[in-house]
C-alpha cells in the first residue's frame, strides 16, 4: 500500500520535475490513444510532436501559434496568482479582435503609423473592458468571476457572429460569415520576411519578461501574491483587495485583447467566426504548465502551440480528427495537476504489518 | 390559443430538463463539498456516448445507461485527481471540460449529422388524451418524469435521511465529519460520481430527445448554466427546480423570438440565456449573507487526513 504524507515545505525538485513528468506521462497516454485508434503509436507520436518542427518554416509556425498562447497565459498566470479565476480569456481575446478590427474596417485608408497603433490600443481596451465586467460584478456584487467571465465568452462569440454576418459582413464575400480583409496599413508587421513571424511573436516573450519583473520585483506584484496566497494577511496589511482584483483582471483582459487584435490583424487578416481555435482556454493550461510564472508560460506556450501544429499534422498525414489536440491538452492538464501532489506531499510505501494481517485472518 | 400555450409549455419543459438533471447532480456533489466545474465536459461525453450506443444497439435504454456510466467515468477522473491526489478542484474541473470537448468530438466524429433514434414519448394511455393537461403533464418521455423523481428524491435524501445529514456534514466541515469517523473521501467520491452520472443523463437527454442528433459542442454552455443554477438556488432543491424552469423558459424564448422573424439579429437573441445567467448570479450573490449561510462551508477545499 502507499500513503501520502505532507512535506514540511514544498519540494523544489518536484516543482520543476512535476511538469516534466506530466509531459512524459501525457505523451505515453497519447500514444496509447493513438494505438487504440489503429495507428502505429510511435509513428503517430512522431507525427504529432516532432515532425511539425522539422517541416519547412516549422519553427516559424510554432512561434506564430505560440504568440497568442503566451500573451494570454502570462496574463492568466498573474490573475491566478492573485486567486482571481478569470476563465473567460477567450471572450476577452474576441473582444480585443472586435474592437481593434472595428477600427481597421472603419478607417481602412488611414496611414499605418496611426491606424495600427490605434488598433492595438483599442484591442487592449476591448479586452480590458470585457474583463472589467466580471471584475466589477465580483467586487461590487460578489458574483463568482468564473461563471460570469465564462458566460461573457459566449456573449462575445455571439457578438462576433452578429457583426460578421450583419453590419461588418464583407459585401464581396460570397455570403461567407466574414468581414472584408484588413487593408495593408492595418496588418501586423512581419518581422522575419517570408516566414509570417509577426510583431506579436517578439512582443510575447517581452511582455512575459515585464510581467515577471512586475510580479517578482515590484510592490504591486508583492501585493498580488499576498492577496492570492494569504488574503487575511493582505487585509491586515491594509491592501485594497478589490483594487488588486481589478488590477489582475484588467492586466489579463488587456493581454488577451492584445493577443486577439494581433491575431486578426496578422495570421487571420480579417474578422471571421473562427478567429481562435480556443487559445483562451488553452492558455489556462499554459498558465498552469508554466507554474503560474510568466517565464514558465513562454515554454508552456511553445508546447501547447506544438500540440496545435500536431493536431493539424495528425489530420493531414494520419487522417485523425484534430480533436486530438484538445484531448492532448486536457490529459496534459490532468497529469500536471496530479503530479503537483509531489510538490507538497511525499508518497510513502506502507508495509502491511504482518501481525495485523495474521489477526485479520484469525478472525 | 390553448394549442399554442400547450406547445409552449411542452417546449419549455423540454428545454429545462437537461438543466435540472445536471444541476441536481452538481447540487449533491457541492453539498458534499466538491466543486466540479467539469459539468459541461461530462454532459458532452454523456451526450455522444448515449447517442453512439443507441445507434449501435438500437436500444435507447442501453444508450441512457451508457451515458450515465460515461458521465460517472468522467467524474471518476475528476475524483481521483481532486480527492485522492488532492489537485485543485477549479483547475481540474476546467481540465475535465477541455478534455470532454475534445474526447466527445473524437468519439462522435463519424456520427455528426447522422439522423438519430429518438427517445419514445410515454403517452400514458387515456390520461395523455385529455385536452391541454394530457400533452403538458402526461405526454413526455421517461427522462422528464425521471428528472422530477430524482429532484424530489434528492430533496428527501438531503433533508430527511440520515445519510443526507452525513453528506451535508462532510460538505460543511470535513474535519469535523472525519473526527466523527465518517469516511469523508469515500462519501465525496460517491457524491461526485452521482453528479457525473446525472450530467451524463442530462447529456443523453440532449442527444436523444431535445435535439436527437450529435453535433460537436451541442451542449452549448448548458453545463455552465447548471453550475450557475446551483448558486442561484442557494443550494436548495426547490429553487433548483425554479431556476431550471426559468432558464428553460429563457432558452425557449430565445428560440421562439428567432422563429418569429422579428428583425432582431438571431445571434444577439441567442445571447439571452447567458446574459440571464449573469443577471441572476448578480441578483443572488449581492446578498453575501445568504450565500455565506447556504454555501457548503468546505466547498472546493481539498481534504487530507493527516492523522
Amino acid at each position: 500500500m502507499f500513503r501520502i504524507e505532507p512535506r514540511g515545505y514544498p519540494s523544489r525538485f518536484w516543482s520543476l520535475g512535476s511538469p516534466i513528468l506530466a509531459i512524459a506521462l501525457t505523451i505515453l497516454v497519447t500514444g496509447v490513444i493513438f494505438a487504440a485508434m489503429g495507428q502505429e503509436p510511435l509513428v503517430a507520436v512522431y507525427t504529432f510532436l516532432i515532425a511539425p518542427l522539422l517541416e519547412h518554416n516549422g519553427l516559424a509556425a510554432l512561434a506564430i501559434r505560440a504568440a497568442p498562447l503566451i500573451m494570454i497565459g502570462v496574463g492568466l498566470s498573474l490573475c491566478y496568482r492573485t486567486n482571481v479565476w478569470n476563465i473567460g480569456a477567450e471572450g476577452q481575446f474576441t473582444l480585443g479582435a472586435i474592437s481593434g478590427g472595428g477600427l481597421a474596417l472603419t478607417f481602412p485608408d488611414a496611414p499605418a503609423e496611426l491606424l495600427f497603433p490605434g488598433m492595438l490600443a483599442l484591442g487592449v481596451i476591448g479586452g480590458m473592458f470585457w474583463a472589467a465586467i466580471p471584475a466589477w460584478l465580483r467586487t461590487r456584487y460578489n458574483a463568482n468571476e468564473i461563471l460570469t467571465s465564462l458566460m461573457l465568452h459566449y456573449i462575445a462569440g455571439l457578438l462576433l457572429v452578429y457583426l460578421v454576418t450583419g453590419p461588418w459582413k464583407d459585401p464581396h464575400g460570397f455570403g461567407f460569415p466574414q468581414s472584408a480583409l484588413f487593408s495593408s496599413t492595418a496588418t501586423t508587421p512581419i518581422i522575419v520576411p517570408g516566414t509570417g513571424v509577426h510583431l506579436g511573436c517578439a512582443l510575447a516573450p517581452l511582455l512575459a519578461a515585464i510581467a515577471w519583473l512586475v510580479l517578482n520585483k515590484s510592490v504591486l506584484g508583492f501585493k498580488l501574491r499576498v492577496v492570492g496566497q494569504a488574503p487575511r494577511a493582505a487585509r491586515f496589511a491594509g491592501f485594497n483587495e478589490d483594487r488588486l482584483i481589478w488590477t489582475a483582471m484588467l492586466i489579463s483582459g488587456g493581454l488577451a485583447g492584445l493577443a486577439g487584435i494581433l491575431e486578426v490583424a496578422g495570421p487571420v487578416g480579417q474578422l471571421t467566426t473562427t478567429i481562435s481555435p480556443g487559445y483562451g482556454f488553452s492558455a489556462v493550461i499554459v498558465a498552469f504548465l508554466g507554474r503560474l510564472d510568466p517565464i514558465g508560460a513562454v515554454f508552456a506556450g511553445l508546447l501547447l502551440a506544438l500540440s496545435y501544429l500536431g493536431g493539424d499534422a495528425a489530420q493531414i498525414d494520419l487522417g485523425l480528427p484534430n480533436a486530438v489536440t484538445g484531448i492532448f491538452q486536457g490529459i496534459l492538464l490532468f497529469f500536471l495537476l496530479g503530479c503537483d501532489l509531489l510538490i507538497r506531499y511525499r508518497i510513502k510505501r506502507v508495509r502491511p504489518n504482518p501481525a495485523v494481517t495474521l489477526t485479520g485472518i484469525a478472525e | 390559443m390553448i394549442f399554442l400555450i400547450t406547445s409552449l409549455l411542452v417546449s419549455i419543459i423540454a428545454a429545462s430538463t437537461p438543466l435540472m438533471l445536471a444541476a441536481t447532480g452538481e447540487l449533491i456533489a457541492e453539498k458534499a463539498g466538491v466543486l466540479n466545474l467539469g459539468v459541461e465536459g461530462m454532459m458532452l461525453v454523456g451526450a455522444v456516448t448515449g447517442f453512439v450506443v443507441t445507434h449501435l444497439t438500437g436500444s435507447t435504454t442501453l444508450g441512457i445507461f451508457a451515458a450515465i456510466l460515461a458521465g460517472a467515468g468522467m467524474a471518476l477522473i475528476f475524483s481521483v485527481l481532486t480527492l485522492t491526489v488532492l489537485a485543485n478542484q477549479i483547475a481540474t474541473g476546467l481540465a475535465l471540460t477541455l478534455f470532454g470537448k475534445g474526447f466527445s468530438s473524437l468519439l462522435g466524429r463519424n456520427y455528426v449529422g447522422v439522423a438519430g433514434p429518438t427517445l419514445p414519448k410515454l403517452d400514458i394511455p387515456v390520461l395523455s388524451t385529455i385536452p391541454f393537461f394530457g400533452p403538458v403533464l402526461f405526454g413526455h418521455d421517461a427522462l422528464i418524469y425521471l428528472s422530477f423523481a430524482i429532484l424530489i428524491g434528492t430533496a428527501w435524501f438531503l433533508y430527511r435521511s440520515h445519510a443526507g445529514l452525513i453528506l451535508r456534514a462532510v460538505g460543511d466541515s470535513h474535519a469535523a465529519a472525519h473526527a466523527l469517523g465518517y469516511p469523508v473521501i469515500r462519501i465525496r467520491y460517491a457524491a461526485t460520481l452521482f453528479g457525473g452520472g446525472m450530467a451524463g443523463l442530462a447529456g443523453v437527454y440532449m442527444s436523444l430527445s431535445y435535439s436527437p442528433m450529435w453535433a460537436e459542442d451541442m451542449v452549448a454552455g448548458r453545463g455552465w448554466i447548471a453550475l450557475a443554477l446551483v448558486v442561484f438556488a442557494a443550494w436548495r432543491p426547490f429553487w433548483l427546480f425554479v431556476g431550471a424552469y426559468l432558464f428553460g423558459g429563457i432558452m425557449y424564448l430565445s428560440l421562439y423570438v428567432q422563429g418569429l422573424g422579428i428583425p432582431v439579429p438571431s445571434a444577439l437573441v441567442s445571447a439571452l440565456p447567458y446574459l440571464g445567467t449573469i443577471l441572476v448570479l448578480v441578483l443572488i450573490s449581492r446578498d453575501r449573507r445568504r450565500i455565506r449561510m447556504n454555501q457548503p462551508a468546505s466547498l472546493g477545499q481539498s481534504f487530507h487526513a493527516t492523522a
